[in-house]
Protein backbone atom coordinates (compact mmCIF):
# COMPACT_ATOMS: atom_id res chain seq x y z
CA UNK A 1 0.00 0.00 0.00
CA UNK A 2 1.31 3.45 -0.91
CA UNK A 3 1.10 5.79 2.07
CA UNK A 4 2.12 9.43 2.46
CA UNK A 5 3.06 10.57 5.99
CA UNK A 6 2.92 14.33 6.57
CA UNK A 7 4.30 15.50 9.92
CA UNK A 8 7.01 18.02 10.82
CA UNK A 9 8.44 15.57 13.36
CA UNK A 10 10.61 12.90 11.78
CA UNK A 11 10.34 10.90 15.00
CA UNK A 12 6.56 10.87 14.67
CA UNK A 13 6.76 9.80 11.02
CA UNK A 14 9.08 6.95 12.01
CA UNK A 15 6.70 5.86 14.76
CA UNK A 16 3.80 5.92 12.31
CA UNK A 17 5.83 3.81 9.88
CA UNK A 18 6.57 1.18 12.53
CA UNK A 19 2.92 1.01 13.55
CA UNK A 20 1.65 0.91 9.95
CA UNK A 21 4.08 -1.86 8.98
CA UNK A 22 2.19 -4.13 11.39
CA UNK A 23 -0.81 -3.64 9.12
CA UNK A 24 0.82 -5.07 6.00
CA UNK A 25 3.39 -4.31 3.29
CA UNK A 26 3.79 -0.56 2.91
CA UNK A 27 5.55 1.84 0.60
CA UNK A 28 6.02 5.14 2.41
CA UNK A 29 6.61 8.66 1.17
CA UNK A 30 7.16 11.50 3.61
CA UNK A 31 6.71 15.25 3.87
CA UNK A 32 7.51 17.67 6.71
CA UNK A 33 4.79 20.24 5.95
CA UNK A 34 1.85 20.96 3.68
CA UNK A 35 3.89 22.60 0.94
CA UNK A 36 6.24 19.64 0.70
CA UNK A 37 3.27 17.26 0.76
CA UNK A 38 1.66 18.98 -2.24
CA UNK A 39 4.95 18.63 -4.13
CA UNK A 40 5.17 14.93 -3.28
CA UNK A 41 1.55 14.41 -4.35
CA UNK A 42 2.13 16.29 -7.63
CA UNK A 43 5.19 14.13 -8.30
CA UNK A 44 3.25 10.91 -7.68
CA UNK A 45 0.75 10.60 -10.55
CA UNK A 46 -0.37 7.13 -9.47
CA UNK A 47 -1.50 8.69 -6.17
CA UNK A 48 -1.58 7.35 -2.62
CA UNK A 49 -3.93 4.88 -1.02
CA UNK A 50 -3.78 6.69 2.31
CA UNK A 51 -2.40 9.99 3.63
CA UNK A 52 -1.79 10.73 7.32
CA UNK A 53 -1.64 14.47 8.07
CA UNK A 54 -0.51 16.39 11.15
CA UNK A 55 -2.32 19.68 11.87
CA UNK A 56 0.35 22.01 13.26
CA UNK A 57 3.24 22.30 10.83
CA UNK A 58 5.35 25.19 9.52
CA UNK A 59 4.76 26.73 6.04
CA UNK A 60 1.36 25.10 5.51
CA UNK A 61 -0.73 23.48 8.23
CA UNK A 62 -2.61 20.22 7.87
CA UNK A 63 -6.05 21.80 7.69
CA UNK A 64 -5.02 23.93 4.73
CA UNK A 65 -3.37 20.91 3.14
CA UNK A 66 -6.59 18.91 3.40
CA UNK A 67 -8.53 21.75 1.72
CA UNK A 68 -5.93 21.92 -1.07
CA UNK A 69 -5.97 18.16 -1.64
CA UNK A 70 -9.78 18.05 -1.73
CA UNK A 71 -9.90 20.75 -4.43
CA UNK A 72 -8.73 18.07 -6.87
CA UNK A 73 -9.06 14.73 -5.13
CA UNK A 74 -12.23 13.70 -3.32
CA UNK A 75 -11.34 10.03 -2.96
CA UNK A 76 -7.94 9.44 -1.35
CA UNK A 77 -8.51 8.58 2.33
CA UNK A 78 -7.08 11.28 4.60
CA UNK A 79 -6.53 10.80 8.34
CA UNK A 80 -5.64 13.76 10.55
CA UNK A 81 -3.15 12.69 13.28
CA UNK A 82 -2.75 15.57 15.68
CA UNK A 83 -2.62 16.87 19.24
CA UNK A 84 -5.58 19.14 18.40
CA UNK A 85 -8.39 17.50 20.36
CA UNK A 86 -11.05 20.21 20.69
CA UNK A 87 -14.43 19.20 19.30
CA UNK A 88 -14.50 22.22 16.99
CA UNK A 89 -11.14 21.24 15.50
CA UNK A 90 -12.43 17.75 14.73
CA UNK A 91 -15.54 19.26 13.12
CA UNK A 92 -13.39 21.68 11.09
CA UNK A 93 -11.18 18.84 9.87
CA UNK A 94 -14.16 16.70 8.83
CA UNK A 95 -15.72 19.67 7.03
CA UNK A 96 -12.41 20.20 5.22
CA UNK A 97 -12.53 16.61 4.02
CA UNK A 98 -10.69 14.22 6.34
CA UNK A 99 -12.07 10.70 6.57
CA UNK A 100 -10.88 10.02 10.11
CA UNK A 101 -9.16 11.65 13.06
CA UNK A 102 -6.52 10.33 15.49
CA UNK A 103 -5.52 12.31 18.56
CA UNK A 104 -1.90 12.22 19.72
CA UNK A 105 -0.83 10.57 21.94
CA UNK A 106 -2.12 7.34 20.45
CA UNK A 107 -1.48 3.68 21.09
CA UNK A 108 -0.50 1.48 18.12
CA UNK A 109 -3.91 -0.20 18.34
CA UNK A 110 -5.70 3.14 18.15
CA UNK A 111 -3.84 4.19 15.01
CA UNK A 112 -4.23 0.80 13.33
CA UNK A 113 -7.90 0.72 14.27
CA UNK A 114 -8.56 4.08 12.62
CA UNK A 115 -6.59 3.09 9.53
CA UNK A 116 -8.56 -0.16 9.17
CA UNK A 117 -11.86 1.64 9.71
CA UNK A 118 -10.99 4.27 7.11
CA UNK A 119 -9.88 1.78 4.47
CA UNK A 120 -12.90 -0.46 5.03
CA UNK A 121 -15.27 2.50 4.58
CA UNK A 122 -13.47 3.52 1.41
CA UNK A 123 -13.66 -0.07 0.09
CA UNK A 124 -17.37 -0.29 0.90
CA UNK A 125 -18.03 3.01 -0.86
CA UNK A 126 -16.11 2.02 -4.03
CA UNK B 1 0.11 57.89 55.54
CA UNK B 2 -1.25 54.64 54.17
CA UNK B 3 1.04 51.65 53.87
CA UNK B 4 1.52 49.81 50.59
CA UNK B 5 -0.32 46.50 50.61
CA UNK B 6 1.90 43.48 51.25
CA UNK B 7 3.00 41.70 48.09
CA UNK B 8 0.84 38.66 47.52
CA UNK B 9 2.60 35.36 47.03
CA UNK B 10 1.61 33.81 43.69
CA UNK B 11 -0.99 31.11 44.06
CA UNK B 12 -1.29 27.87 42.11
CA UNK B 13 -4.50 27.56 40.12
CA UNK B 14 -5.38 23.84 39.90
CA UNK B 15 -7.35 24.48 36.70
CA UNK B 16 -4.08 25.36 34.99
CA UNK B 17 -2.16 22.44 36.49
CA UNK B 18 -4.46 19.45 36.21
CA UNK B 19 -4.64 19.42 32.37
CA UNK B 20 -0.84 19.22 32.20
CA UNK B 21 -0.64 16.50 34.84
CA UNK B 22 -3.15 14.41 32.89
CA UNK B 23 -1.41 15.12 29.58
CA UNK B 24 2.02 14.13 30.92
CA UNK B 25 0.68 10.84 32.26
CA UNK B 26 -1.13 10.08 29.01
CA UNK B 27 1.81 10.91 26.72
CA UNK B 28 4.36 8.97 28.73
CA UNK B 29 2.09 5.95 29.17
CA UNK B 30 0.88 5.76 25.54
CA UNK B 31 3.91 6.89 23.54
CA UNK B 32 6.89 6.08 25.76
CA UNK B 33 5.56 3.17 27.77
CA UNK B 34 6.65 4.45 31.18
CA UNK B 35 4.70 5.41 34.26
CA UNK B 36 5.38 8.81 35.77
CA UNK B 37 5.22 10.00 39.35
CA UNK B 38 4.45 13.68 39.73
CA UNK B 39 5.22 15.52 42.91
CA UNK B 40 3.58 18.51 44.57
CA UNK B 41 3.73 21.66 42.42
CA UNK B 42 5.59 24.68 43.73
CA UNK B 43 6.20 28.20 42.53
CA UNK B 44 9.63 28.88 41.08
CA UNK B 45 10.55 32.05 42.90
CA UNK B 46 13.73 33.03 41.12
CA UNK B 47 15.36 32.43 37.76
CA UNK B 48 17.08 29.09 38.23
CA UNK B 49 18.45 26.52 35.83
CA UNK B 50 16.26 23.77 34.57
CA UNK B 51 17.54 20.30 33.82
CA UNK B 52 19.89 19.55 30.89
CA UNK B 53 17.39 19.20 28.04
CA UNK B 54 14.40 21.55 27.73
CA UNK B 55 11.63 21.84 25.21
CA UNK B 56 9.67 25.10 25.18
CA UNK B 57 6.17 25.53 23.82
CA UNK B 58 4.63 28.99 23.57
CA UNK B 59 0.94 29.70 24.10
CA UNK B 60 -1.06 32.49 22.47
CA UNK B 61 -4.69 33.48 22.10
CA UNK B 62 -6.91 32.80 25.14
CA UNK B 63 -3.80 31.62 27.00
CA UNK B 64 -0.42 33.35 26.92
CA UNK B 65 2.98 32.31 28.21
CA UNK B 66 5.06 29.20 27.89
CA UNK B 67 5.43 25.67 29.11
CA UNK B 68 8.79 23.96 29.45
CA UNK B 69 9.36 20.24 29.74
CA UNK B 70 12.86 19.75 31.10
CA UNK B 71 14.74 16.47 31.50
CA UNK B 72 17.93 15.19 33.05
CA UNK B 73 20.13 14.23 30.12
CA UNK B 74 20.23 10.52 31.02
CA UNK B 75 16.46 10.48 31.42
CA UNK B 76 15.97 12.27 28.10
CA UNK B 77 18.21 9.78 26.29
CA UNK B 78 16.33 6.77 27.69
CA UNK B 79 12.90 8.30 27.14
CA UNK B 80 13.71 9.29 23.56
CA UNK B 81 14.99 5.76 22.90
CA UNK B 82 11.74 4.29 24.22
CA UNK B 83 9.63 6.83 22.31
CA UNK B 84 11.42 6.51 18.98
CA UNK B 85 12.03 2.79 19.27
CA UNK B 86 15.77 3.19 18.82
CA UNK B 87 18.69 5.00 20.45
CA UNK B 88 19.26 8.49 19.01
CA UNK B 89 22.52 10.36 19.52
CA UNK B 90 22.22 13.34 21.88
CA UNK B 91 23.74 15.71 19.32
CA UNK B 92 21.58 14.48 16.43
CA UNK B 93 18.78 16.76 15.14
CA UNK B 94 16.47 13.78 15.59
CA UNK B 95 17.10 13.88 19.35
CA UNK B 96 15.78 17.44 19.61
CA UNK B 97 12.93 16.50 17.27
CA UNK B 98 11.86 13.66 19.57
CA UNK B 99 12.09 15.76 22.74
CA UNK B 100 10.13 18.51 21.01
CA UNK B 101 7.42 16.13 19.90
CA UNK B 102 6.95 14.84 23.46
CA UNK B 103 6.49 18.42 24.67
CA UNK B 104 4.18 19.17 21.73
CA UNK B 105 1.88 16.31 22.70
CA UNK B 106 1.87 17.35 26.38
CA UNK B 107 1.04 20.99 25.59
CA UNK B 108 -1.44 19.99 22.90
CA UNK B 109 -3.19 17.57 25.24
CA UNK B 110 -3.53 20.21 27.95
CA UNK B 111 -4.58 22.99 25.57
CA UNK B 112 -8.08 21.63 25.04
CA UNK B 113 -8.92 22.36 28.67
CA UNK B 114 -7.44 25.85 28.75
CA UNK B 115 -9.27 27.84 26.11
CA UNK B 116 -10.94 27.32 22.77
CA UNK B 117 -8.93 30.00 21.05
CA UNK B 118 -5.61 28.94 22.57
CA UNK B 119 -2.82 28.12 20.14
CA UNK B 120 0.59 26.55 20.67
CA UNK B 121 3.83 27.12 18.83
CA UNK B 122 6.04 24.46 17.36
CA UNK B 123 8.53 23.39 20.06
CA UNK B 124 12.00 24.83 20.55
CA UNK B 125 14.58 22.60 22.23
CA UNK B 126 17.60 23.64 24.31
CA UNK B 127 20.39 21.15 25.03
CA UNK B 128 23.02 21.88 27.68
CA UNK B 129 23.36 21.83 31.44
CA UNK B 130 22.71 24.99 33.42
CA UNK B 131 20.59 26.89 30.93
CA UNK B 132 18.12 29.44 32.30
CA UNK B 133 14.86 30.21 30.51
CA UNK B 134 13.44 33.73 30.70
CA UNK B 135 9.67 34.11 30.99
CA UNK B 136 6.94 36.74 31.18
CA UNK B 137 7.67 38.77 34.30
CA UNK B 138 4.04 39.04 35.42
CA UNK B 139 3.21 35.35 35.20
CA UNK B 140 4.39 33.02 37.97
CA UNK B 141 6.22 29.87 36.99
CA UNK B 142 4.80 26.72 38.54
CA UNK B 143 7.07 23.69 38.65
CA UNK B 144 5.76 20.13 38.76
CA UNK B 145 8.68 17.79 39.48
CA UNK B 146 8.35 14.35 38.00
CA UNK B 147 10.17 11.05 38.03
CA UNK B 148 10.20 8.09 35.70
CA UNK B 149 11.98 4.74 36.09
CA UNK B 150 14.82 6.20 33.98
CA UNK B 151 15.26 9.59 35.64
CA UNK B 152 13.79 12.92 36.57
CA UNK B 153 12.04 15.64 34.63
CA UNK B 154 10.06 18.76 35.44
CA UNK B 155 7.19 20.62 33.92
CA UNK B 156 7.46 24.40 34.24
CA UNK B 157 4.16 26.11 33.56
CA UNK B 158 4.18 29.86 33.15
CA UNK B 159 0.86 30.71 31.54
CA UNK B 160 -2.01 33.09 32.12
CA UNK B 161 -5.60 32.53 30.99
CA UNK B 162 -7.02 35.63 29.33
CA UNK B 163 -10.34 33.92 28.69
CA UNK B 164 -11.59 30.75 30.32
CA UNK B 165 -13.16 28.04 28.18
CA UNK B 166 -16.96 28.40 28.06
CA UNK B 167 -17.90 24.91 27.00
CA UNK B 168 -16.48 21.64 28.16
CA UNK B 169 -15.54 19.45 25.19
CA UNK B 170 -15.54 16.03 26.77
Amino acid sequence: MKVLLVDDSRTMRNIQKKVMEQFGPMEFSEAADGVEALSVIAATPQGFELILIDWNMPHMDGHTLVLRIREKDKLTPLIMVTTESEKQRVVDAIKAGVNNYVIKPFTPDQLIGRVKQTLEKRKAAA
Amino acid sequence: MSQAPPEMAPTINPKLIVPFVNAVRSVFAKMVGVQTTLERPHVKTFPAPTYDVSSIIGFSGDVIGSVVVSFQRAAAEKLVEAFAGMAIAYDSPDFADAVGELANMIAGGAKKHLGHAAAITVPSVILGAGHVIARLSDVPCIVIPGTTPVGAFALEISIKQLKAPQVNDN
